[in-house]
C-alpha cells in the first residue's frame, strides 16, 4: 500500500518537475555535451570541427600565453571579489540597519541603474576612463590650470612635481583597474543582496549578548556579527567571482588591446579562429576552474 | 563609602517625545535580590538597560558600585545580564558561549576552561559544553545564559525577564533555583518581571513602577500589606477598593462614608482633610464571614454569587445598593464548603489595620 503510493507520488513529482528537467536537457545538458565532445577534435582546414580524439587542445591551454592570461584572469575576479565585499558589505550593513521603511527606498536606489542596459553602462565607464575623458579632462584641465596658476601666485617648488603629473593624462584606460572598476559597478548589487539579506536576519540582541560580555565593537563584529553573516558574504562571493572570471564584454571594452581575459580569448576562438574545439577545451577547463573553487569554498564557508 | 550596589539618581530616558523612564531613584544594596516589577511598557526594562549600559540616560546619573557610569559603553561596566530571549550566540557551542566572556576580558586558556566547567556543573549542565544552543531545551537555554553571565563573576547581574518564555511548572521550580543560586553566590541580583507572584517570591525588595516611574519600593511584605497608592494595590494581588468620602475623625482613625450609607472606620496613616475623595483597600483574605454580628464594627451584607476555586471559595458579596466585594475563605473543612448559599443575609469583618486608606 505505502509502496504503490510512494510510486504514485514519484510520479506526481516527475510529472511536475518535467517541463524544466525537458528544458535542461535539451538546452543545457545536450550542449554542453557537445561542447565537451568537440573539445576533444581538431579544427577543420575551413573552421568547422573534425571529429578525432585527442588531448591537443588541452595541452594547447597549458602554453604560457594562455595560462598568463588565466592567471590575470583569476587575479581580475579576486581583485573584482574582494573590492566587492569591501564596498557592498558595509553598504548592505548600511541599509539593512535602517528602519524597515527606509530600507526598500535604498534598494531601490541600488537598483535603479541596472534598469540601464549593461552595455551601455559599460561604454559609459569607457568615457569617463579614456585619455580624453571626464577624468582626464579635468586632470589635464582644470586641475592643471589651477596648479599653473597657483605657482604663480607662489612660487614654491612643490608645484613643480604637481604640474609635471598633470601635464599628460593618467593611463586608465586599457589597464587591468579599468577592467577591475567595470566588473565591481557591474557585480556591486550580486554582492549587496546576499549580504543584505544575510545582516536583516541577524538579530542585533546578540551584539547587545557580546558587549554585555566585554567585547568591544570591532570584538562583537569579528566574533558575532560576521560569522553569522558569512552565508551571505559566501554567497555574495560566488555570485560575483564567477560571472567576472568569464566576464567577456567589460575586458573587451574597458580592457582595450592590451589587457584581456580567458572570455575575450574564448570569444575569439569562436568567432575570429573559428577553433571550435580549442574554444571548447578553454570553456570546460574555465567551467572546471569554477566548480572546484565553489566547492572549495562553500566548504570552507560551512566551517 | 557606600554600600551600594547600584545607585540612580533621578534617571530619565526619553525616546522622541515618549518618556519611558521618569526621573527614577533608587539604591540596591550589595548582595540584594532587588525586582522591577510593573505592567508592560512601564519603563523596567528601559531601568535595567540604563544600568547595563545600553542605553544613555537622558538624564540622571547612575552608580554601579560607587562608580558614576556616565557614557561608559556596555562593555567596560562590571554588571552581566541575562536577556529576556536569552541572547545565545547560535553559531557557538555551549562552552564557546560561556566562554565569551572571559576571554574577551584576556582570561589565560587554563583558567577559562575551568571557570567554565565549573559554572556548568553549578548550573547543572555539566558536559553539555560541546553541544549548540538549537539542541537544548528552553530551560536548559535558560541556564546556559545564566552560566555565561556568572562565569565573570559580575559585581551585579541583571536579569530581563529571565523566565518568561518557561512554562508554568519550571518556572516555578526555576524561580527556587535562582533565589538559591543567589544566596549562594552572594551577586547582587537585579531582576525585571511583570509578574508579582514571581517577584513576591524571590525579592528582597521590589520597586514597582508604572508609566516610567517608581511608585512604591519595600520589601514584599510591604508592598503587599501596605501599598502606597491605588495601582500597587491593584497591581499586587487582588483587592477590594471600596470609594468614599471622610465624614469624621476619631483618634487615629477617619470614618469613610460608601456610597452615603455606609461607615467605614479606617486608620489614617496619611493627612486626609474633611470631605476629601478617598479609596479604602481591602484584601479579600482578610475579610471573615459571620452568620451573626460579631461586634459593633461589622459590616452588613448579601451573598451574590460563590464560586469554588479548589484551595478556596470565593464569594461576591453586595454591601450597599453598587459595591460589591470579594471575600476568599480557605476550604478548610471537607465537605458542603458553601456554608452561605447566595441571597443569605451576612456580617463582614476585618481587622482594623488591613485596611488601607488611599487617596482616590
Amino acid at each position: 500500500m505505502t509502496h504503490i503510493r510512494s510510486r504514485r507520488e514519484a510520479l506526481r513529482l516527475l510529472f511536475l518537475i518535467s517541463p524544466s528537467l525537458f528544458w535542461l536537457i535539451v538546452f543545457f545538458f545536450v550542449p554542453l555535451l557537445l561542447v565537451f565532445a568537440i573539445s576533444f577534435g581538431e579544427r577543420g582546414t575551413y573552421g568547422g570541427v573534425r571529429w578525432v580524439l585527442n588531448l591537443e587542445n588541452y595541452r594547447r591551454f597549458f602554453d604560457p600565453l594562455y595560462l598568463r592570461i588565466f592567471g590575470r584572469t583569476l587575479y581580475i575576479a579576486a581583485a573584482t571579489t574582494i573590492i566587492c565585499l569591501l564596498v557592498g558589505y558595509p553598504l548592505a550593513y548600511f541599509i539593512a540597519t535602517r528602519p524597515p521603511r527606509w530600507r526598500n527606498a535604498f534598494l531601490l536606489l541600488l537598483m535603479i541603474p541596472f534598469w540601464t542596459n549593461f552595455l551601455v553602462r559599460t561604454y559609459a565607464w569607457l568615457l569617463i576612463l579614456r585619455d580624453k575623458g571626464l577624468i582626464n579632462t579635468f586632470w589635464t584641465g582644470s586641475l592643471h590650470m589651477g596648479l599653473l596658476q597657483l605657482s604663480r601666485l607662489l612660487p614654491l617648488p612643490i608645484w613643480e612635481p604637481l604640474l609635471r603629473a598633470t601635464a599628460n593624462p593618467l593611463t586608465l584606460f586599457g589597464t587591468d583597474g579599468a577592467i577591475i572598476i567595470g566588473l565591481v559597478y557591474g557585480w556591486l548589487p550580486d554582492m549587496v543582496l546576499p549580504c543584505y539579506a544575510a545582516i536583516e536576519r541577524f538579530d542585533f540582541s546578540l551584539v547587545e549578548a557580546a558587549q554585555d560580555l566585554y567585547a568591544n565593537r570591532r570584538q562583537s563584529f569579528l566574533r558575532v556579527i560576521l560569522p553569522m553573516t558569512m552565508s551571505g558574504v559566501v554567497a555574495g562571493s560566488v555570485l560575483v567571482f564567477i560571472p567576472s572570471l568569464g566576464a567577456y564584454v567589460t575586458p573587451d571594452l574597458l580592457g582595450g588591446a592590451k589587457s584581456i581575459m580567458i572570455g575575450n580569448v574564448i570569444y575569439s576562438q569562436f568567432m575570429a579562429a573559428r577553433d571550435y574545439p580549442f574554444g571548447s577545451a578553454v570553456s570546460f577547463v574555465l567551467m572546471a576552474v569554477m566548480l572546484a573553487g565553489t566547492l572549495i569554498y562553500f566548504r570552507t564557508g560551512r566551517e | 563609602m557606600s554600600t551600594y550596589a547600584i545607585q540612580l539618581k533621578d534617571a530619565s530616558k526619553h525616546f522622541g517625545s515618549v518618556i519611558a523612564v521618569d526621573r527614577v531613584s533608587l539604591s540596591i544594596h550589595d548582595g540584594e535580590f532587588f525586582s522591577l516589577l510593573g505592567p508592560s511598557g512601564c519603563g523596567k526594562t528601559t531601568t535595567l538597560r540604563l544600568i547595563a549600559g545600553f542605553e544613555l540616560p537622558t538624564q540622571g546619573d547612575i552608580y554601579i558600585c560607587g562608580e558614576l557610569q556616565g557614557e561608559t559603553p556596555p562593555y567596560r561596566r562590571p554588571v552581566n545580564t541575562v536577556f529576556q530571549n536569552y541572547a545565545l550566540f547560535p553559531h557557538m557551542t555551549i562552552f564557546q558561549n560561556v566562554a565569551f566572556g572571559l576571554e574577551m576580558q584576556k582570561v589565560a586558556r587554563a583558567e577559562i576552561r575551568q571557570r567554565v566547567s565549573e559554572v556548568l556543573e553549578m548550573v547543572r549542565l555539566p558536559g553539555m559544553g560541546g553541544r549548540k544552543p538549537s539542541q537544548l531545551s528552553g530551560g536548559q537555554q535558560q541556564r546556559v545564559a545564566l552560566a555565561r553571565a556568572l562565569v565573570n563573576r559580575p559585581r551585579v547581574l541583571l536579569l530581563d525577564e529571565p523566565l518568561g518564555a518557561l512554562d508554568l511548572k519550571l518556572r516555578k521550580a526555576m524561580q527556587l533555583e535562582l533565589k538559591e543560586l543567589q544566596r549562594r553566590v552572594g551577586i547582587t541580583f537585579v531582576y525585571v518581571t511583570h509578574d508579582q507572584e514571581e517577584a513576591l517570591t524571590m525579592s528582597d525588595r521590589i520597586a514597582v513602577m508604572q508609566h516610567g516611574r517608581v511608585l512604591q519600593v519595600g520589601t514584599p511584605e510591604q508592598i503587599y500589606e501596605q501599598p502606597a497608592s491605588r495601582f500597587v494595590a491593584d497591581f499586587i494581588g487582588e483587592t477590594n477598593f471600596l470609594e468614599g468620602q471622610v465624614k469624621g475623625r476619631r483618634g487615629s482613625e477617619v470614618a469613610v462614608v460608601v456610597d452615603g450609607v455606609l461607615t467605614l472606620h479606617v486608620p489614617a496613616e496619611r493627612a486626609v482633610g474633611m470631605e476629601d475623595e478617598v479609596t479604602v483597600a481591602i484584601r479579600p483574605e482578610k475579610i471573615s464571614l459571620h452568620a451573626e454580628p460579631p461586634d459593633a464594627q461589622a459590616v452588613p451584607g448579601v451573598v451574590e454569587e460563590v464560586i469554588y476555586t479548589g484551595t478556596d471559595t470565593r464569594y461576591l458579596i453586595r454591601l450597599t445598593g453598587q459595591t460589591i466585594v470579594t471575600v476568599r475563605q480557605q476550604n478548610v473543612a471537607v465537605g458542603s464548603s458553601a456554608c452561605f448559599a447566595p441571597g443569605t443575609r451576612l456580617y463582614l469583618r476585618w481587622q482594623p489595620e488591613s485596611a488601607r486608606l488611599l487617596m482616590a
